[in-house]
């Protein structure tokens, strides 16, 4: 690698944010955005433990085709729980909370978000709200599916189903008080001379997910309070019985579940963006149309909820309309790939672990997305609804894709964020772990979905075993794969090389200041003259840096 | 604060990550615009399901409908939207710096806003006592009014228009309750947001420079306002002419 040592960062102090305080009380009271990205990070690596033992639950009963390993009623609430943590505890707060949070001050030049103390609130209430579900589960559980499809979930299940929904409905304001932060930070926080078309394209993503967050997310709360009161108090709009309509549910549940999926990938095609053009050391290929095909996604994405109704009574014209539009958002899914592909072309690729992460991704997303456009097609989603395509299909996304992303980020960022290198070898042998890992548990899954088998069933006819035990063996290997970066990522805290400023070499503004950084992030607030990506050689990049102390006095 | 230290470290209600007031005033307006958007979202289900339903069952939404107490509703409309002039006059004396003008007015949207819900509690207590509280939201006391049977013409009977079903204005008055509750517990959280500016007020905090908290605060005053301008007539006007067929 080339370094880029146009600009100068000062003397590293011993203080940063992370020594700047001591004791619990500073860190639970904490306002810096840094403190509670940590805060996040801790908690949903909790949750995705948690969402992940459910998932070997699942896997083990999987592994022969009779319902041996627990009875249907258990399996049902494993399955659901599995969902609800992995959704709404772990993906959707993933990285707009840990990195998003970590890092848009950092990227624009702030030294906070807009609103700390709602920061810390968001926080706050996310925990609120997984205390309440994980009282759901221990309580008794909860079986509806993370759909909570009525009337099955208002009359039906005796289950925990109002604790598990309360949990999710408290869990939502977090989500939108964090997208409220990232845009009124993104609009109004900018460093001098950070313009829309300087900021990394990690900030445009974030944006659009936060357009999505609380344009959506009202929507999935109002609709889950409805559900409760329907099943407390027998008062109904969604059931036939009391004269409502279950498929208002699913419109309403869909209209923010399906925008729900481009909150876990848009995030995560933003890292992407970042890892791409950084470790191939090359300006991204078509800039503006990446950014702008993230808020495409956002918008489009609210437009194509019908999709997951072709088998209810949805009139057809409004599902052709839905199919339609469904693939229209494929187009700037597919932008984002060719321009990612485009910028490798004849540049330095260098394979670290972010990058391995960064180019499975590339080809993981492309499966998920192309398998999406099967299931947006009217007819082929007739043969292919509620079968194990579906769920391979959508695994390609969210882990695949958003976990992918997630990942390669934590591992780029790491330095930045704990002052320590991780261990690349280590790094390298888990990514491919991780990858063997997924496509040994889900493309499997592909085959048994379309030769027919189900999903949401515990025991299944003897034919589909052979999917199901490469799936099992699969997800052996994967989450095997997960705990090495666990430990090693807790192990580098304290043993870790110590991280420079600027490890990669790059010119992005969070690596202008020291690793980890001071709790204000920068000591003067940066001027910007620079492009985003902008590996031109050293002298020809003009660099106003604040940090050149003659750059005061002008 | 003395001039100095002000000169030096910006107003004593800059927060220290801001660069200055103007800044702060900006994060803070946005901030409370794109809140409302979510809030807007948030209702938007409710009038989703309303709009569904009425077009479903028109005649039983209009016998329900007819039910509700125009006056009383016409009265809080005039209420709110009296407040809402109140509000936007103590915005304008805290810009302009009058301190007293501006407690009184917001004294004066407090208790319209009181005033409002005393109103709205007086609506639901008739709804209680006509057996219109949907399902069993009050324990022990289903819905079950008594209808009135032709040529029947006692106020506090259900009369139904031809093709209506009790089932139906069960709906409906589910709907009128989760919406204008909804709407009462945004007015509740308002009246504890005008409580804490009063405070502030009394204690001085708000001048020319430091303004944004009670123009915030305004917004979504009035945004609660039309929330209500747009029930008035969708929950209480719409069908009403039906009535006298």
């Amino acid at each position: 690698m080339k370094p880029i040592e146009s600009f100068e960062i000062p003397e590293p102090s011993k203080v940063n944010y992370i020594n700047a305080q001591y004791g619990l009380k500073s860190w639970l009271l904490t306002k810096d955005h840094k403190r509670i990205a940590l805060l996040y990070l801790g908690s949903i690596t909790f949750f995705f433990f948690i969402g992940g033992l459910y998932a070997m639950m699942i896997r083990l009963e999987l592994l022969t085709p009779p319902g041996d390993f627990m009875q249907s009623a258990t399996y049902n609430k494993v399955f659901t729980q599995h969902g609800i943590i992995m959704i709404f505890f772990f993906l959707i707060p993933s990285i707009p909370a840990t990195l998003g949070n970590f890092l848009i001050p950092m990227m624009i030049g702030a030294k906070d978000l807009a609103f700390p103390r709602i920061n810390l609130l968001s926080w706050y209430i996310y925990m609120l709200g997984g205390v309440i579900t994980i009282y759901a589960l221990l309580a008794g559980g909860v079986d509806t599916g993370w759909t909570f499809y009525t009337p099955f979930s208002t009359t039906f299940s005796n289950t925990y189903v109002v604790a598990a929904g309360l949990g999710i409905f408290v869990n939502g304001f977090s989500s939108i008080l964090t997208g409220l932060n990232f845009i009124v930070t993104v609009h109004t926080m900018r460093a001098p001379g950070m313009t829309w078309f300087r900021l990394p394209l990690f900030v445009w993503s974030l944006y659009a997910t936060s357009l999505v967050m609380i344009l959506g997310t009202p929507v999935i709360a109002i609709t889950i309070l409805l559900l409760a009161f329907e099943r407390l108090a027998h008062v109904g709009i969604f059931d036939p019985a009391l004269g409502g309509d279950p498929i208002l549910f699913q419109h309403l549940f869909w209209f923010y579940s399906h925008p729900a999926v481009y909150i876990m990938v848009l995030p995560s095609m933003g890292v992407i963006s970042e890892l791409i053009a950084n470790f191939s050391r090359k300006n991204i290929f078509g800039y503006s149309f990446v950014a702008f095909s993230s808020l495409a996604i956002a918008v489009f994405g609210f437009l194509v909820w019908g999709h997951h109704l072709f088998v209810t009574s949805q009139s057809v014209y409004a599902g052709m309309i839905f199919s339609f539009l469904s693939f229209a958002v494929a187009i700037p899914s597919a932008i984002k790939v060719f321009n990612w592909t485009a910028t490798l072309y004849k540049s330095s690729i260098s394979y670290d672990t972010p990058m391995l992460y960064a180019l499975g991704f590339i080809g993981l997303f492309t499966v998920g997305g192309m398998t999406g456009l099967f299931l947006a097609s009217l007819a082929v989603d007739v043969h292919l609804s509620d079968t194990y395509f579906v769920v391979a299909h959508f695994h390609y996304i969210m882990v695949g894709g958003a976990l992918m992303g997630y990942l390669g980020g934590l591992h780029y960022w790491w330095p930045k964020i704990s002052g320590r290198m991780y261990p690349e070898g280590w790094g390298r042998f888990s990514a491919l772990v991780i990858f063997v890992g997924f496509n040994l548990t889900f493309l499997p899954q592909f085959v048994a979905g379309y030769l027919g088998m189900p999903r949401r069933y515990h025991a299944y006819p003897p034919e589909f075993q052979v999917f199901n035990v490469l799936s099992t063996a699969g997800a052996s290997i994967l989450g095997f794969g997960m705990l090495i970066p666990a430990i090693y990522f807790v192990w580098s805290m304290r043993y870790g090389k110590h991280a420079e400023a600027n490890p990669w070499h790059l010119p992005g503004l969070e690596w202008r200041t020291q690793s980890p950084p001071p709790t204000e992030n920068f000591a003067v607030t940066p001027i910007v003259t620079w492009e985003a990506y902008e590996f031109a050689p050293a002298e020809e990049t003009e660099v106003v840096g604040k940090f050149r102390p003659e750059m005061e006095r002008i | 604060m003395d001039a100095t230290t002000e000169q030096l470290h910006g107003h004593r209600s800059l927060q220290h990550h801001f660069e200055n007031m103007e800044q702060q005033r900006e994060a803070g307006t946005l901030g409370m615009w794109v809140f409302l958007v979510t809030e807007i979202m948030f209702f938007g289900g409710m009038f989703l399901a309303y709009t569904l339903y009425r077009s479903a069952y028109p005649q039983a939404f209009a016998s329900a409908s007819n039910h509700l107490d125009i006056t009383l509703g016409a009265l809080n409309t005039g209420v709110l939207i009296f407040s809402s002039f109140t509000m936007a006059m103590a915005v304008y004396f805290t810009q302009t710096g009058k301190p007293r003008p501006q407690v009184i007015c917001l004294v004066l949207t407090l208790l319209l806003g009181l005033t409002f819900l005393g109103i709205k509690a007086v609506e639901y207590h008739d709804k209680y006592n006509d057996h219109l509280i949907p399902g069993r939201l009050i324990p022990g006391r289903p819905f079950g009014p008594e209808v009135a049977q032709e040529g029947d013409h006692d106020p506090h009977k259900l009369h139904l228009l031809p093709g209506a079903t009790v089932r139906q204005v069960e709906l409906f008055y589910w709907i009128y309750f989760a919406m204008t509750g909804m709407h009462a517990l945004h007015m509740i959280i308002g009246a504890g947001l005008l409580t804490f500016l009063l405070i502030f007020s009394l204690k001085g905090r708000f001048d020319p420079e430091y303004h944004s908290p009670v123009e915030v605060i305004g917004l979504y005053w009035h945004f609660v306002d039309i929330i209500w301008i747009f029930l008035f007539p969708l929950l209480y006007l719409l069908g009403r002419h039906l009535e006298h067929v």
